[in-house]
């Protein structure tokens, strides 16, 4: 095609005159539409790769052998008889690779096979590579493993008692070895304010864990290459760190080793650090000279975890009689399981993320995470912050029931405001809360229903507040925390590379939606790389929510420095100011007089000509000074923070004690929604979440009473009871836009901010439904049942609806 | 393909209207003849004994779970898969429904829940919300809370209203 027949051919697949007139009139061409996602035709189709559908020229099928026993000593392994097995070409074990690893540099407390000692029942201790599933099932039977049983820690207690073998060795001696962290803050005069305190509502909550359940187990495939480069592909949310780690536990040159992220099928933070498998590919492809894969079976899974952790809360809200909190001093047991994982970070953000939306005049609290012989629990969407959520907002409405306060207005007259400090000095920005409480408060009629639906049915509301990212990188340095790189070709095509991880939530989608935006070209012109770091420069991955606030400021970063050289060299041939030249619908088009025009790629070819080769980097990195001097206060500062209200309404049947959830509204400040549609999905992914752990979910062991301490009581999706389409409620998402100073366009997080406020609202909910008060999760039939037998309940419920009961007061907590 | 110590077979298939010859072990499911005999890999294994959904696949019309579902119980019968759905024209009305209303967002448990939502289509096609949700109920989505999912099937069967399958 001659360049004046693709001009012809473009200016005719460019928007209309009377859609480009629209669009110059608009704040925005593409940023706040409902596009479609980029690179998930595939998803629809069946032809996009994930990690288990890659098959390499011959590669071999990798299993891991994992401990029967919660806590043993691995005296001996004998793995010749698997090793002679024929189709076998490989076996490694713990002294294979004798490094211990961790997410967190600070707590490396795992080894990719246990060396000398197993942790958790499901710990690996060898690994096989043969030329099918079933060869290396078959060696794994071969393979001899003796072990010494030594005395298990299965619940937190005990292990802070400690004993004579700790689950690990204590970081200084004399220590109990058992307790992964211990953080201890205050912040201003608790015990003062608390005894001048009106009201002081004490209450002690409990949450059990829970965890992810991906729909895709994890997978991951090695290919060392006879030149030395060793290739990882993997289902993981983190190829940076994965890379980083790779490196540092198989001692090769990070720079010979590439990390590619396939199509990841969910991850919800269960995929967030470095994991067995992808050791073991590595180190099985360097001992064969062959690609091996290893694909987690749904047990696997479980074992794998990282999931939620148990955590028993016990919580003191002191306040004044008109509801202002005066005090909260909590304390916090978390059951953290074999390894450390996250979980310096969870101890700190089971404290931390807790002192926003509301204004706490002083706070404490007292977090202590212990090993248990289970495994490792880590991040789970709304990582540390979900479980101190959940009791601290039943404690409010404890709170407006003792004071005969609107459970909303409370809130309201609690509201720390924006471009404030929380008492903890982490620095808010913008602050969409009390339009979140607004819009559930109408959407749900609050005024006209709550306390005055009949016994056995209720609503109840709850707040919440989270993260954007962190402002501190997982290990420390001062470079950019993500970046992209931008190329423009002269068809008109653009690509981003871009180190994001798209883990399902739209991360390859929002550098498409921005650069349309910035450089005017349709959004099939704009194709993303993303997440291989053989091709893409470091963004540090899927967590936190991080992504669209980090990722999404370095794209604009990096798409304005194109648009500027664009508009330059259109300019000049125009002979008017740059400022002039729109970039919109495929055109550039002057913005006085829209009739004159030319197809962006023409703009694109006059710069070119000009510049040279179009092309540019953007980086994003976070505010550094905005918190406070105390220890640990850089943990959980971000640079913005989101804000979320959901009011819940519940049917209770009082002869079974099942909930139904009927309705959750969500109302959820993300700054300003890129792309509505992605947001809503990301508040209705998040709310069910929460609603799914109210009431379903729970990752419960086995006892000794019950046969086998510390086996999992329920490894698989039907006894790990997540909710079908059937279970769900109805959703209704209700976008707020605050619209934040430092985010791209305004924009903050959405992945994990709207989960929080869906079990503490189901739990205010149940209360206003039938006067109970659920401080245990979940919600089951059972404990709704034995809780309904309590005769008081009655009774509390007819005090708070207005039908009197003396009693009502003492047995309200 | 495998050379272990399993016994192979030579099973005849019909999927998506080709017919298949393929030499695989003999206790393989028919989840595993698509995709490790044939490399139809968009049918998805999340957990392979029948819990998730992920791997439904339609056998003479119906869904079936193909993780569970012996390969020789599909000899002789027509099997559909995902990648069964689009023509040359382009994308079949509920996988452009997908596409426009986010209801994939990792898009694991999507080509199983087409196909459970295509068969409901088949048999019925105006249905009700509870239809909907019925329907699906046998497969697991963990990202979007159903929500645009049920929109999605809503939307396709609205726009195929007097429209052959």
């Amino acid at each position: 095609m001659r360049p004046e027949e693709l001009r012809e051919r473009q200016a005719r697949d460019a928007v209309d005159i009377k859609t480009l007139e629209a669009m110059a009139e608009r704040e925005f061409a593409v940023i706040g539409g409902r596009a479609r996602k980029v690179n998930s035709v595939g998803k629809v189709t069946g032809s996009a790769i994930y990690t288990d559908d890659i098959v390499l020229p011959a590669m071999l099928h990798g299993k891991i052998l994992r401990s029967p026993h919660p806590h043993a000593r691995i005296l001996s392994i004998d793995t010749s008889v698997a090793e002679a097995l024929t189709g076998v070409h490989a076996v490694v074990t713990g002294r294979d690779m004798p490094v211990k690893y961790g997410i967190i540099p600070w707590t490396r407390d795992e080894e990719p096979l246990c060396v000398d000692r197993v942790r958790y029942i499901g710990d690996g201790v060898a690994a096989v590579a043969a030329v099918d599933e079933d060869t290396a099932n078959r060696a794994l039977d071969l393979i001899r493993v003796e072990y010494e049983e030594i005395p298990a820690f299965l619940d937190p207690e005990s292990a802070l008692a400690g004993g004579e073998v700790p689950i690990h060795e204590p970081g200084k001696p004399g220590r109990n070895g058992n307790i992964t962290k211990h953080v201890r803050l205050e912040f201003g005069a608790v015990d003062e304010l608390l005894s001048q305190s009106d009201v002081v509502i004490e209450g002690d909550y409990f949450f059990e864990g829970s965890t992810h359940t991906p729909i895709e187990p994890h997978c991951a495939i090695g290919y060392y290459d006879p030149t030395g480069k060793l290739t990882v592909w993997s289902s993981t949310q983190v190829p940076h760190y994965l890379h980083r780690e790779l490196a540092r536990v198989l001692d090769l040159d990070v720079a010979r080793i590439r990390v590619v992220q396939p199509v990841v099928g969910g991850a919800f933070g269960g995929k967030s650090e470095p994991f067995d498998l992808e050791f073991c590919v590595a180190k099985l492809a360097m001992k064969c000279g062959r690609p091996v894969k290893i694909l987690y079976t749904r047990e696997e899974v479980f074992y794998s975890h990282r999931g939620r952790h148990p955590m028993k809360m016990k919580f003191k809200l002191g306040a004044d009689r008109e509801g202002h909190i005066k005090a909260v001093d909590n304390k916090i047991l978390i059951d953290g399981g074999a390894y450390a994982s996250f979980g310096l970070v969870t101890t700190y953000y089971s404290g931390q993320l807790l002192a926003a939306p509301y204004v706490f005049e002083s706070y404490r609290f007292d977090s202590t995470r212990v090993y248990t012989n289970k495994p490792a629990c880590g991040p789970k969407r709304g990582h540390g912050s979900v479980q101190p959520r959940f009791a601290f907002e039943v404690q409010l409405d404890k709170l407006a029931e003792r004071l005969g306060i609107d459970a909303m207005e409370l809130r309201r007259r609690n509201f720390l405001g924006e471009q404030k400090r929380t008492v903890n000095e982490l620095r808010v920005t913008s602050n969409g809360f009390l339009q979140c409480l607004d819009a559930v408060e109408s959407a749900s009629s609050w005024k006209e229903r709550q306390r005055r639906l009949p016994f056995g049915r209720g609503l109840g509301v709850a707040g919440s507040c989270y993260i954007s990212g962190t402002n501190y990188p997982i290990y420390p340095n001062e470079m950019p925390q993500s970046a992209v790189q931008i190329q423009v070709e002269r068809s008109g095509r653009v690509t981003v590379f871009s180190g994001a991880s798209e883990i399902g939530q739209g991360s390859d989608s929002v550098p498409a939606y921005i650069v349309a935006e910035e450089l005017g070209v349709p959004l099939d012109y704009v194709r993303v790389v993303s997440a291989d770091t053989d091709l893409v420069p470091v963004d540090l991955g899927a967590y936190s929510s991080r992504e669209t606030f980090m990722m999404g400021n370095a794209c604009i970063h990096a798409a304005r420095q194109l648009r500027t050289q664009v508009q330059d060299a259109v300019a000049e041939i125009w002979q008017c100011t740059p400022g002039h030249v729109g970039l919109a619908g495929g055109w550039a088009f002057d913005t006085a007089d829209t009739a004159r025009r030319m197809p962006i790629s023409e703009a694109f070819n006059i710069a070119e000509t000009k510049f040279g080769t179009l092309g540019s980097t953007g980086w994003y990195n976070t505010p550094k000074d905005v918190h406070g001097s105390y220890r640990g206060a850089t943990i959980g500062a971000s640079p913005a923070y989101s804000f979320t209200a959901h009011v819940a309404e519940v049917s209770v049947d009082v002869e079974t004690g099942f909930v139904a959830v009927e309705k959750i509204w969500i109302a959820h400040d993300c700054g300003r929604a890129l792309n509505p549609m992605l947001v809503e999905g990301q508040m209705e992914g998040s709310a069910y979440m929460g609603f799914a752990e109210a009431l379903m979910e729970e990752q419960v062991f086995k006892t000794a009473d019950e046969g086998r301490a510390g086996l999992h009581n329920a490894p698989s999706l039907l006894d790990y009871r997540i909710p079908t389409s059937l279970d769900t409620p109805e959703m209704q998402s209700l976008i707020i836009e605050s619209i934040d100073p430092e985010g791209p366009y305004g924009a903050k997080e959405a992945g994990e901010g709207p989960l929080h406020p869906s079990i503490p609202a189901i739990a205010n909910a149940i209360f206003d439904s039938v006067g109970v008060r659920m401080d245990s999760l979940p919600f089951s039939p059972p404990r709704v049942w034995r809780a309904l037998q309590d005769v008081e309940a009655k009774n509390r419920w007819a005090a708070a609806h207005g039908l009197a009961s003396s009693q009502s007061e003492a047995a309200a907590d | 393909m495998a050379t272990g110590a399993n016994v192979l077979a030579i099973v005849r298939l019909k999927v998506n209207g080709d017919e298949h010859e393929v030499g695989i072990p003999e206790h393989y499911t028919l989840l595993e003849a698509l995709r490790y005999g044939i490399g139809l890999t968009g049918s998805k294994q999340g957990c392979d004994k029948g819990d998730c959904g992920a791997c439904t696949v339609l056998l003479d019309g119906q869904p079936v779970l193909s993780c569970i579902t012996p390969v020789w119980e599909a000899e002789h019968h027509e099997v559909r898969t995902v990648e069964g759905l689009a023509s040359p024209a382009g994308l079949h009305p509920l996988q452009d429904a997908f596409e426009a209303n986010g209801a994939a967002q990792c898009g694991f448990c999507t080509p199983g829940i087409l196909m459970s939502a295509y068969a409901l289509l088949q048999r019925n096609s105006a249905p009700t919300r509870a239809d909907v949700l019925d329907a699906l109920s046998g497969n697991l989505c963990r990202c979007t809370g159903y929500t645009k999912i049920i929109e999605a099937v809503e939307n396709a069967a609205a726009q195929m209203q007097g429209r052959e399958l």
